[in-house]
């Protein structure tokens, strides 16, 4: 019983003879795999050649070091409590005497973890942080052969010195224009510093 | 007995009862936010002004509303009066007024302070406060000093609200510090760097609504919402022994008193059982604390849903017929229909 009505029956037809010889169609095959060759290719040769990175791309974090060179991190925990994949972890320290030039504040993260297997990207962390110390960047996160090294810790998270990484793109320009204001203490850095104006007894 | 009724709920206390013990009894959102009033302090209260209220009408026999915003924890009830509290927008508008005047001097430093999560001043300031500051002079800076080696004293972050002071002066025997200097020097110190050391001294770091006075044994060690509480006792000589436990894992990071709904500590406890019995295998555990919803520190822990359905039909029994009952903030919002 039929279905439908656009059923059509079909017969196995005998080649012709130009037609067994497969000649021309080998032919016309050939000519569109040569076509091709002239046409503009879609892939990039990558790592030789880089994709254009949207400037808000979401890849690998970085936590920042602020002009001084002192880390900004301050190990509040915001990002972490804010991370819906629970991938951040840290641990606190206190900064002893000595140490400004390493850490802003008088707290700092001693251990900072991300799971990158565990990280959606998101960028919540980057949203929360109240301290200008992580973001995401455009920076593509290498792949591994085991899960132990997917764990990134502060070797890898933290921008080195010489190196520093460029977030500016990132932030509006409300934000860098707050940032030239060094009457607030979120812009001072320990050389600012200037003594106490209260003092006991 | 006098009638009270407080944003259009009314209630019978005996007299002599505060408008604040009133709005307390009756609980919910209404209740004033209170920053230097403690139940279990004499005197205490009168500092803050953040529990100002409105006195619409002064009682039955003198109807005549009270010309300024009183401070609920020291006016008492009248037969009759009427309080505004949520209802008045100007009362509201004052209060976010002495929220900017209360952190003035206050450092932003609440990423890096460990009261930061069950904070009264940071509650307070999201919840009353407006975001900007108009101040543009610099805060008062100290340098934190040591009382005893137990607890530290950060006083850029002290609003001077008397709590500890009080608590050194009916809790301990022989207080050593307290306020020095006046005015906009004025500041909590002990003379000449006297270390506080009693058996309840350290009763302190509980009442402390900011982050001034902190546990040295947990400075940096965690984030209040990392930590799960749970409530325990222990035979003391001292104290009674009933305690909360900060736990992170299977440590016991912090040991506080308990608090009730309103933040005030329920019962001293003394500074053995603070600072030195920080095993499990001192305690007898009773089980989780009750944390606010609303607090970060209940952030990722769970909870029956039964103390949730308590808390709706407990608000909605102290509502006028027919409003509507909503969780969390505004629930008697006249503009949250």
């Amino acid at each position: 019983m039929a279905l439908t009505n656009r059923s059509k029956t079909v017969t196995v037809r005998e080649l012709t003879w130009s037609e067994k010889l497969y000649l021309p169609a080998i032919f016309k095959g050939m000519m569109i795999t040569f076509s091709h060759m002239f046409k503009r290719t879609p892939t990039i040769k990558y790592p030789d050649v880089k994709r254009e990175m949207a400037p808000v791309y979401r890849g690998q974090h970085v936590l920042k070091r602020d002009e001084a060179g002192a880390e900004r991190c301050t190990a509040c925990g915001l990002c972490a409590v804010a991370c819906p994949a629970e991938a951040i972890t840290m641990e606190s320290a206190e900064r002893k005497k000595g140490e400004e030039s390493l850490y802003r504040e008088e707290k700092y993260a001693s251990i900072y973890e991300i799971n990158m297997l565990r990280c959606i990207f998101c960028g919540l962390c980057e949203d929360a942080c109240p301290k200008e110390a992580i973001f995401l960047t455009d920076r593509i996160v290498p792949s591994s052969f085991t899960r132990g090294e997917e764990v990134f810790g502060k070797d890898i998270l933290v921008e080195s010195q010489d190196t520093p990484v460029d977030v500016t793109k990132r932030q509006s320009p409300e934000v860098l224009e707050f940032k030239k204001n060094k009457s607030h203490y979120h812009n001072r850095t320990f050389k600012d510093a200037k003594p106490l104006v209260n003092k006991h007894h | 007995m006098a009638k009270v009724t407080i944003d259009g709920i009314t209630i019978e206390v005996p007299d002599g009862t505060t408008i604040l013990q009133a709005a307390r009894m009756i609980g919910g959102d209404i209740v004033p936010p209170t920053m230097c009033y403690h139940s279990k302090l004499k005197t205490s209260g009168g500092y803050c002004r953040t529990c100002i209220v409105k006195v619409s009408k002064g009682s039955e026999k003198d109807p005549r509303p009270m010309p300024k915003p009183v401070a609920s924890c020291r006016t008492t009830v009248m037969d009759g009066m009427e309080v505004q509290n949520l209802t008045s927008p100007d009362l509201l508008e004052a209060r976010a007024g002495v929220v900017e005047f209360l952190l003035i001097n206050h450092p932003l430093d609440c990423p890096v302070c460990d009261q930061a999560g069950e904070c009264d001043l940071q509650n307070l300031a999201y919840e009353n406060g407006k975001a900007g500051t108009r101040y543009e002079f610099p805060r008062r800076e100290f340098e934190r000093i040591d009382i005893g080696d137990k607890i530290q004293l950060h006083m850029n972050r002290c609003i001077l609200c008397y709590r500890c002071v009080k608590t050194a002066d009916q809790v301990t025997d022989g207080r050593v510090h307290g306020v020095i200097n006046r005015g906009d020097v004025a500041e909590i110190s002990t003379y000449i760097q006297n270390a506080v050391d009693n058996d309840f001294s350290g009763n302190v770091i509980d009442v402390c609504p900011v982050g001034a006075l902190t546990d040295k044994t947990f400075r940096f060690k965690s984030r209040v919402w990392y930590t799960k509480p749970m409530d325990a006792h222990r035979n003391c000589t001292k104290c009674s022994g009933k305690v909360r436990l900060w736990y992170k894992g299977e440590e016991v990071l912090r040991v506080t008193g308990r608090r009730d709904q309103f933040g005030e500590v329920t019962e001293w406890i003394c500074n053995e059982c603070r600072f030195d019995k920080k095993k499990s295998s001192d305690w007898t555990i009773e089980g989780p604390a009750h944390i606010d919803s609303g607090s970060v520190i209940s952030a990722n822990h769970y909870e029956s849903l039964k103390a949730l359905k308590t808390d709706i039909e407990r608000q909605r029994m102290a509502l006028p017929h027919g409003q509507k009952v909503t969780l969390g903030h505004g629930a008697l919002d006249p503009n949250n229909q």
